[in-house]
C-alpha cells in the first residue's frame, strides 16, 4: 500500500481507541463498520502542528507586546483620549478594579482584563499573566524578541504549506472553493447548524464552509496579519511606503493586526469545536498518522 | 496491612513529588533558560541584516501634512530632567548649552544652541513611533545631524555616533557600604547610516514653537526611521566611536542596556 491520499486499508480496521468490548461496559455504542482512508499527507499534518505551536507563541508574545499600552486607534496619531478598546483600571491606588472600554461603554473584566493577579499581586495589566510570553509583565523587550523570532518560523512555515498546497493539487483539490460550494452554502450552514457532518464518502473530502473558511484564514488573514504587522515598523514604512497607506496609517494596521489576531482565536475555538463533534479521536488521529475512519454505507448500528 | 498502608503511602508521596516536578516544568518560563535567549538572539541578528537589505539606503520615512498634525504631542520618558545643572541652564534660556562633537573626528568642536540655530535647518512633520505601540504626528525643525558630523570631519574609522544626555534615569541609591551610587544617564547610538540620513537631525523645534522641556529643551534628536527610545532628549554630547562595548552597559544606549533592540526591532 502507498502513503497517497486516498488510499485506503481493506476492512473492517479502526484498530485504534477503545474495543468493543471496552465501549459496551462503557455503554458507548459498538464501532460501526469501516476503513481507513488515507486524508492527510506528512507534509500537512508536520506543518499544522509546527503552525498550532508557533501560532501558540505569536498569540502569547503579542499579547505581552499589547501590554505595554492596551488601546487600539484608527489613523495615524494615537487619540489617546478615545481609544475605541482600551484595557484600563478603575479606582485608587489600593483599591482597583479592570475595566473593558469599548466606545463608551465600560465593562467589568477585572482579574482577567484591565487588572489580575500574578503571583498574589494584584496589578494593572491588559491581559493577565497567564496568556502572555514571558509571563511577568510588562516585559515589553521579551515579548519582541519572542514574537520576531517566532515570526519567521510563522512565514516560513506558512509560506512552505502554500507552495506545497500549489504543487500538490491540495489547493485546487481541497482548499479552492467551488461555484458549487456557493450554491450549496444555505443546505451547508443548515446541516453545520444542526449538527450534522458528513458521513461516509462525503467526509473524505473538506465541505464548502471548511474550504470557504480555510481559504479565507489562509489567504487573506494570514498575509494581513504579517503585512500589518511590518506597518508599525517605521523603518519598513521607509522602505514600503505605500504599506501604512494601504491600511489607512500605523495605529489602524495595529488594531487590524490585533483584530486578525483574534480572528485567528475565533478560527481556533470553532476548529476545536468541530474537531470534538465530528468525531474528536477519528480526527486527532488523522492529523497524526494520516488515518481516518470512513463509515461504509452498511450500517449495522 | 501496615506494610500495605505504607507502600501506598510512599506511592502517593512519590506521585505527588512527579506532579509537582511536572508542574514546574510546565510552568517554567522558557524566556529565562539561557540557550533558548541565546537562539533569540541570533534570530535578531538575523532580522535587522534582513531590515538593513529592505531600508539600507536612504528610503525616508513617510510624512505628512499639516493637517495631520495631533493637537497634544505626547511626551513619554523622562519629562524633566531635574538636576541643579538642567534648572539653571532652562533658568538662562539655555544661554550656555553646548552640543560637544567629539570622538574619532579631525576637529572636535562645541555648539552653543545659537550656533546651531544659525546653520542649515530642515522642517519634517512625521510620525513618532512609539516601541509600546501608540503614534504621535507632530513637525519637527532642526539641523540635520550629517551637517554637524561634516564640520567636525568624521574619521574612517568612525561607526557609531553616541548621545550623551542630561537626564539621570531615576534617583541616586546607596549600596549595603554606605556609597551612593548615581543612576546612569540616558545615552543612545546610531550607526552613520541612520546618522547622516537626511531626516536625521538635532531637533529645537516642535509645531514652530522652542522644543518644550518634556520633549527634550532644548535639542533632541529626532531619527524618522526608528523608533522613540532611539531619539534621545536634551543631548550635551556626541561623540564618534568604533564600538560602543566599553559605554555604559555596552549594547549602544539605555533601553538595549535593558534587553531592548539596538536596530529598533522590525
Amino acid at each position: 500500500m502507498t502513503d497517497t491520499p486516498g488510499s485506503m486499508t481493506q476492512g473492517n480496521a479502526d484498530a485504534s481507541g477503545p474495543s468493543d468490548r471496552v465501549r459496551a461496559a462503557l455503554g458507548l455504542r459498538p464501532r460501526k463498520p469501516n476503513y481507513l482512508f488515507y486524508r492527510h499527507t506528512i507534509a500537512v499534518r508536520a506543518l499544522h502542528w509546527l503552525n498550532a505551536i508557533i501560532m501558540l507563541v505569536m498569540l502569547m508574545s503579542g499579547l505581552q507586546i499589547f501590554n505595554a499600552h492596551p488601546a487600539l486607534y484608527w489613523g495615524n496619531g494615537a487619540d489617546f483620549d478615545h481609544p475605541f478598546i482600551s484595557l484600563t483600571a478603575v479606582g485608587t491606588q489600593d483599591n482597583f478594579h479592570g475595566v473593558t472600554e469599548i466606545g463608551s461603554w465600560t465593562f467589568n473584566t477585572d482579574g482577567v482584563l484591565g487588572a489580575s493577579t500574578s503571583d498574589g499581586v494584584k496589578s494593572v495589566r491588559g491581559f493577565p499573566d497567564w496568556v502572555t510570553l514571558p509571563a511577568a509583565s510588562p516585559n515589553l523587550a521579551l515579548g519582541r524578541l519572542w514574537h520576531f523570532a517566532f515570526a519567521w518560523l510563522l512565514v516560513a512555515n506558512g509560506m512552505a504549506y502554500v507552495a506545497y498546497a500549489f504543487a500538490s493539487g491540495h489547493f485546487r483539490k481541497e482548499l479552492l472553493p467551488t461555484s458549487k460550494d456557493f450554491a450549496e452554502l444555505p443546505h451547508e450552514i443548515a446541516n453545520h447548524a444542526r449538527l450534522r457532518f458528513a458521513r461516509g464518502e462525503a467526509a473524505k473530502h473538506y465541505n464548502g464552509i471548511q474550504r470557504m473558511t480555510y481559504f479565507v484564514v489562509i489567504f487573506v488573514l494570514g498575509p494581513l496579519i504579517v503585512l500589518t504587522g511590518l506597518t508599525m515598523s517605521p523603518t519598513m514604512d521607509s522602505a514600503f511606503p505605500f504599506l501604512p497607506w494601504i491600511f489607512g496609517g500605523r495605529q489602524s494596521a495595529r488594531t487590524i493586526h490585533f483584530i486578525c489576531a483574534f480572528s485567528f482565536v475565533a478560527f481556533f475555538l470553532v476548529h476545536i469545536i468541530m474537531v470534538i463533534l465530528s468525531g474528536t479521536w477519528n480526527n486527532v488521529r488523522s492529523m497524526i498518522t494520516g488515518r481516518y475512519a470512513i463509515e461504509t454505507e452498511n450500517r449495522n448500528g | 496491612m501496615a506494610d500495605a498502608t505504607t507502600s501506598r503511602r510512599r506511592f502517593l508521596a512519590r506521585t505527588a513529588a512527579l506532579a509537582s516536578t511536572l508542574g514546574l516544568w510546565g510552568c517554567s518560563d522558557p524566556s529565562q533558560t539561557p540557550w533558548v535567549l541565546n537562539i533569540l538572539g541570533e534570530v535578531e541578528n538575523l532580522t535587522r541584516r534582513a531590515q538593513r537589505l529592505f531600508a539600507g539606503g536612504h528610503a525616508l520615512a513617510p510624512e505628512y501634512s499639516k493637517a495631520d498634525i495631533a493637537a497634544k504631542f505626547r511626551a513619554n520618558g523622562t519629562l524633566n530632567p531635574n538636576t541643579n545643572d538642567y534648572t539653571a541652564h532652562l533658568a538662562n534660556g539655555f544661554k550656555d548649552w553646548t552640543i560637544a562633537v567629539g570622538g574619532l573626528v579631525d576637529k572636535p568642536l562645541k555648539l552653543s544652541m545659537a550656533e546651531l540655530r544659525a546653520m542649515p535647518s530642515r522642517t519634517q512633520i512625521t510620525r513618532h513611533d512609539c516601541v509600546e505601540g501608540w503614534s504621535c504626528i507632530g513637525e519637527w525643525t532642526g539641523t540635520p545631524l550629517q551637517v554637524v558630523l561634516a564640520m567636525a570631519g568624521p574619521k574612517d574609522s568612525a561607526r557609531y555616533a553616541v548621545f550623551y544626555c542630561a537626564d539621570p534615569m531615576g534617583e541616586a541609591t546607596m549600596d549595603a557600604n554606605g556609597n551612593i551610587i548615581q543612576p546612569p544617564y540616558y545615552y543612545e547610538s546610531l550607526d552613520l547610516l541612520e546618522a547622516t540620513h537626511p531626516q536625521t537631525i538635532l531637533a529645537y523645534k516642535l509645531n514652530g514653537q522652542n522644543l518644550p522641556v518634556e520633549h527634550g529643551a532644548p535639542v533632541r534628536l529626532r531619527a524618522e526611521r526608528q523608533l522613540g527610545y532611539k531619539m534621545p532628549k536634551y543631548v550635551q554630547r556626541i561623540e564618534l566611536t568604533d564600538t560602543f562595548a566599553r559605554i555604559g552597559g555596552g549594547k549602544g544606549g539605555y533601553w538595549e542596556d535593558q534587553g531592548y533592540q539596538w536596530y529598533g526591532g522590525i
